[in-house]
């Protein structure tokens, strides 16, 4: 009926009904919570829309394309396929999560721009996911930065200042060398049309420049190491929300412009360098699983443990070029390519699951130190279950989500090397140890504390929240094929144009 | 011998804005109002009409005038019109400051209008004298202006420092028209430019050219000729800043723009090594000095600063796409510019000048559709996408992009970034420090303005979002201006 402006209305609605939100600040609490309510539940069942209007086979689908900036050729245009649509109903699924979770009490403090942050930040990140122009994706992706600096700054913790000027320069000074690349590319190809820029065929000697602008502004988002330090910070001081979101979806914008923009565009260049990001892909999963052993801060050590996980994406995306691409050379590419998307989703539910969890026991007791806790499962039986079962699937427990995708990363890289997949491996042993270890010292053991004999378990609206992600983590860890079936057709497409450019380049 | 009397409707613009003038000046000679309320309605209608007759009867292909020295062009049509409006957007902020100092006289009013006139003459200038007289009349309006408060500690320093360094800059663009003159035998910008083509050795010209490029920058405050801009900025009364911050800038890229490409277009590749100098030499000094400053109204003139290397930059691409990139960003930094100022005017009153960064502490949880506008206009200087500051580091990076200069677009997006932390820090203070408890709420500053001058303030602030939004008729117009 709407479909040629249901990408449009995910975008605009939650802006709009976020600058509304905004509008009615001055009148009750109430009054603000349920348009906040309602605006992110709208726009959940609009992308619920999406997903059964989506046809697996049809490529880039939906498609929005308008005059914007005539003089410049930039153009409003839109579009969903396999790999961005599965991130859109993230995306609005996270918010509609952070916007209920914020009905607390916990957060009392000008609670209508609390509300309106977020809404307006889901529609620019949806348009992240959905632009096809790529100065529509600058924009997005810069203009989010805004509303997430103010929800740290104003509503995070202790450290706040620190952590969201850090954030927000980081994240600025990664994107703007993307914004050249994007110019120069506009040159080559005469439009800013990101499917104009997967037909180029630019020099090697071209394409790195480009590959490394690019990795500057992914890299900083994904995580990875060694541009990941301003993450520990940015969680540890945003509010439950933001650190939602953040780890949710934010740092999904990373790994999708791999997938859209660094692959397609400079495959020469990306299978050139693809050892550069293995390698820092590795460390990650290792060398930062170790550092999330070593932390005493919960949400830090969730932090830490995120960068690990999305070590596991971009390992998974780049090691599909010694993997064997191509058809002849079997499934390997595929598989990695595939686990690594497959992650990306799943950390989405786990690390929201976490940082929630993180969130409630903050609400009642106002630390996030870990030795401040122990045996609360003692007093909060229902929430202990809960967060032992995102801490095992953390670890990557089979039956969870996390296991689907570390387990096909692994398997795609094997067929490049045995070393690597013995260092991934090495996360189900690390993974278990972070994860495990905190569980052990929060949750189990006998009552640490006067304040921990005083806790209360979850009321309605939590378990409501961790129960529909527990549901999730075991669904899509039970039968991830529900996934697989929507962005499998878009990622072999991907992998043919890559093998292709590269044997025409040969 | 035959007189002709030469055909005056084609400088219409200028002769209605001299006669309004004197009409304003005749009329606040009998007014006893001490609002100087008609003197005011006046003097924004004088403006106004001022900018519908530049666009009605001078958009068009270029014809000279006048002997050569006064050319009738599109690019003249708006530069005229943008600067007219932005001198009525000074005035419509500067009444309750100046009423609440003692300062609302007439002269006020004429003082801005003599300065309008200046920056139309500029606009139309094809040969050296006009352009000189315009940037005179301008000056020696100014000069007046930032000297307004006279009873200040600072108002009459930053005057008297802004008149020895302007003379001086005016003096050594004299000396360089001067040599120019000398070695192509006209004042005339199409006759240089004829002569700057076809020199077999031009040194003399490039000697002109180098003094005349000191002369823009300074007046541009564009660094290394920048040292009278921070003192200036503080010490002129908020209204008057915020008028320098604005119209006469976007006056300088015409002078600009006349000299450098009407003229001395065909020396571009010669010249085009100062240009970038002088970008680099603006974006380092303005970026990196504003981050220790602790008064509001000095960083943003260094921020200014900075915002003049960006321009250069446009102006170094020398292509036209270079040149409407730096129209655009000029006009669109007027706008922020008067946004910020604005706020600083709004918040001010007689006794609390609100000028210092500390001053906007807990501005959200007090004002917040206040602290919007300053969020708005501060991320607009940071060239976040949204706002219309985006689309003008865009444009002028584009520009260096196409002409080859990549390094200089990487140093000036590189250059934004550092940018951003000082915007940020204004943010921080505004956003996330909540005001002191137990503080009398008598001592913060307060919007005091009346209603219409506050959503003034907000309009200006939501226009900032919506040519960043929609920003494809400002764009077009400024290419269609340079004739692309």
């Amino acid at each position: 009926m709407f479909e040629g402006w249901l990408l449009s209305l995910l975008i605009w609605l939650p802006i709009l009904g976020g600058a509304w939100v905004l509008a009615i600040g001055q009148r009750s609490l109430g009054a603000v919570r349920g348009a906040a309510v309602v605006v992110a539940s709208v726009a959940f069942l609009l992308a619920v829309a999406l997903w059964l209007a989506f046809e697996p086979a049809g490529g880039m689908q939906l498609m929005e394309q308008r005059d914007w900036v005539p003089s410049l050729g930039i153009q409003y245009y839109l579009g969903v396929d396999g790999i961005s649509m599965p991130l859109v109903v993230l995306t609005a699924f996270a918010t509609l999560l952070v916007v209920i979770a914020g009905c607390s009490d916990a957060i009392h403090y000008r609670v209508a721009q609390y509300m309106g942050a977020f809404l307006i930040m889901e529609g620019l990140m949806i348009g992240v996911f959905v632009a096809l122009d790529a100065i529509l994706f600058y924009v997005f992706w810069e203009a989010m930065l805004v509303p997430m600096f103010l929800l740290i700054g104003i509503w995070g913790g202790a450290n706040r200042i620190y952590a969201t000027i850090k954030f927000f320069l980081y994240t600025f000074l990664g994107s703007v060398l993307m914004l050249i690349a994007f110019l120069y590319m506009r040159l080559e190809a005469g439009s800013f049309s990101v499917l104009d820029f997967h037909d180029l065929s630019l020099g090697l000697d071209v394409q790195v420049p480009i590959f490394l602008a690019l990795l500057a502004a992914f890299a900083v988002k994904v995580p990875m190491w060694p541009v990941h330090t301003w993450l520990p910070d940015a969680h540890t001081e945003a509010p439950t929300g933001g650190s939602v979101i953040l780890a949710a979806v934010t740092l999904k914008m990373g790994a999708y412009g791999f997938l859209r923009y660094a692959l397609p565009i400079v495959p020469e260049a990306s299978a050139q360098l693809a050892w550069l990001v293995i390698a820092v892909s590795l460390i990650a999963i290792v060398y930062i699983g170790l550092v999330a052993i070593a932390q005493t801060d919960m949400k830090r050590l969730i932090a830490y443990s995120s960068i690990a996980h999305m070590g596991f994406a971009t390992l998974g995306f780049f090691v599909v070029f010694q993997a064997g691409l191509g058809a002849a050379a079997g499934e390997g590419a595929l598989t990695a390519m595939t686990g690594g998307y497959v992650q990306l989703i799943s950390h989405g539910f786990i690390s929201a699951a976490l940082f929630l969890c993180v969130g409630v026991l903050y609400d009642r007791m106002h630390t996030r130190d870990i030795a401040a806790y122990g045996g609360v499962v003692n007093r909060m039986p229902a929430f202990g279950a809960l967060f032992v079962l995102f801490a095992l699937a953390n670890a990557g427990l089979p039956g969870t989500s996390g296991f689907v995708g570390e387990l096909l990363v692994i398997l795609g890289s094997y067929q490049a090397s045995f070393w690597y997949a013995a260092l991934a491996g090495l996360t189900l042993i690390v993974g278990a140890a972070y994860s495990l270890w905190l569980v052990k010292r929060v949750v189990f053991g006998p009552v640490a504390n006067e304040e921990v004999d005083g806790l209360r378990d979850l009321d309605r609206r939590e378990l409501a929240l961790l129960g529909v992600l527990a549901v999730l983590v075991i669904g899509l860890g039970i039968y991830p094929q529900a996934l697989v079936t929507v962005a499998e057709p878009a990622l072999v497409e991907l992998l043919d144009d890559v093998s292709a450019a590269l044997t025409a380049a040969r | 011998m035959s007189f002709e009397t030469p055909d005056l409707s084609a400088a219409l613009p200028e002769l209605w804005l001299l006669v309004a003038t004197c009409g304003v000046l005749v009329v606040d000679l009998f007014s006893s109002d001490p609002r100087r309320t008609a003197t005011l309605y006046l003097t924004q209608g004088a403006l106004l009409v001022t900018a519908v007759l530049a666009l009605a009867t001078q958009w068009g292909p270029a014809e000279v005038a006048f002997s050569g020295h006064y050319v009738v062009d599109s690019l003249g049509a708006v530069l005229k019109a943008v600067v007219v409006l932005l001198s009525a957007l000074a005035l419509g902020y500067s009444r309750p400051y100046l009423g609440e100092r003692g300062l609302l006289q007439g002269e006020y009013y004429l003082l801005t209008l003599f300065a309008s006139l200046g920056m139309l003459v500029i606009a139309s200038g094809a040969s050296l004298l006009t352009l000189y007289l315009g940037l005179e009349l301008l000056s020696l309006s100014l000069y007046a202006l930032v000297g307004y408060h006279r009873d200040s500690a600072r108002g009459p320093e930053a005057a008297m420092k802004y008149f020895v360094l302007g003379a001086l800059a005016s003096g050594i663009l004299l000396y360089g028209m001067s040599m120019v003159y000398g070695a192509s035998a006209s004042l005339e910008l199409g006759v240089i430019a004829d002569v700057a083509a076809n020199h077999e050795d031009p040194l003399l010209l490039l000697f002109g050219a180098t003094f005349m490029l000191v002369g823009v920058a300074f007046k541009l405050g564009a660094a290394p000729f920048h040292a009278w801009v921070p003192d200036v900025y503080q010490g002129a009364p908020t209204p008057v800043t915020l008028l320098i911050s604005t119209a006469p800038k976007v006056a300088v890229v015409a002078l600009f723009l006349r000299l450098f490409v009407d003229g001395l277009g065909p020396l571009h590749a010669e010249l085009q090594a100062m240009l970038l100098l002088v970008a680099v030499a603006s974006l380092l000094v303005g970026n990196l000095v504003a981050i220790v400053q602790t008064n509001f109204k000095r960083m943003l003139a260094y921020s200014a600063i900075s915002h003049a290397g960006f321009i250069f930059v446009g102006f170094a691409a020398g292509t036209e796409a270079g040149h409407a990139a730096a129209l655009f960003y000029t006009i669109t930094y007027s706008i922020m510019a008067a946004g910020a100022f604005g706020l600083v005017t709004v918040l001010s009153r007689a006794g609390l000048e609100a000028e210092e960064i500390a001053d906007l502490r807990g501005l959200n949880e007090r004002h917040p559709v206040y602290a919007g506008v300053l969020l708005l206009v501060l991320l607009s200087m940071t060239g976040i996408p949204g706002t219309v500051g985006f689309y003008a580091k865009y444009l002028v990076v584009q520009a260096a992009v196409q002409a080859g200069l990549i390094p200089m677009a990487v140093f000036a997006v590189i250059a934004a970034v550092v940018g951003a932390f000082y915007y940020l820090r204004v943010l921080k203070v505004a956003y996330f420090d909540r005001p002191e408890v137990g503080q009398d709420p008598e001592a913060l500053p307060t919007p005091g303005a009346s209603a219409p001058i506050r959503s003034l303030l907000v309009i200006n602030g939501v226009a900032v979002l919506v040519l960043g939004v929609f920003p494809e008729r400002l764009i077009a117009l400024c290419r269609a201006a340079i004739g692309l």
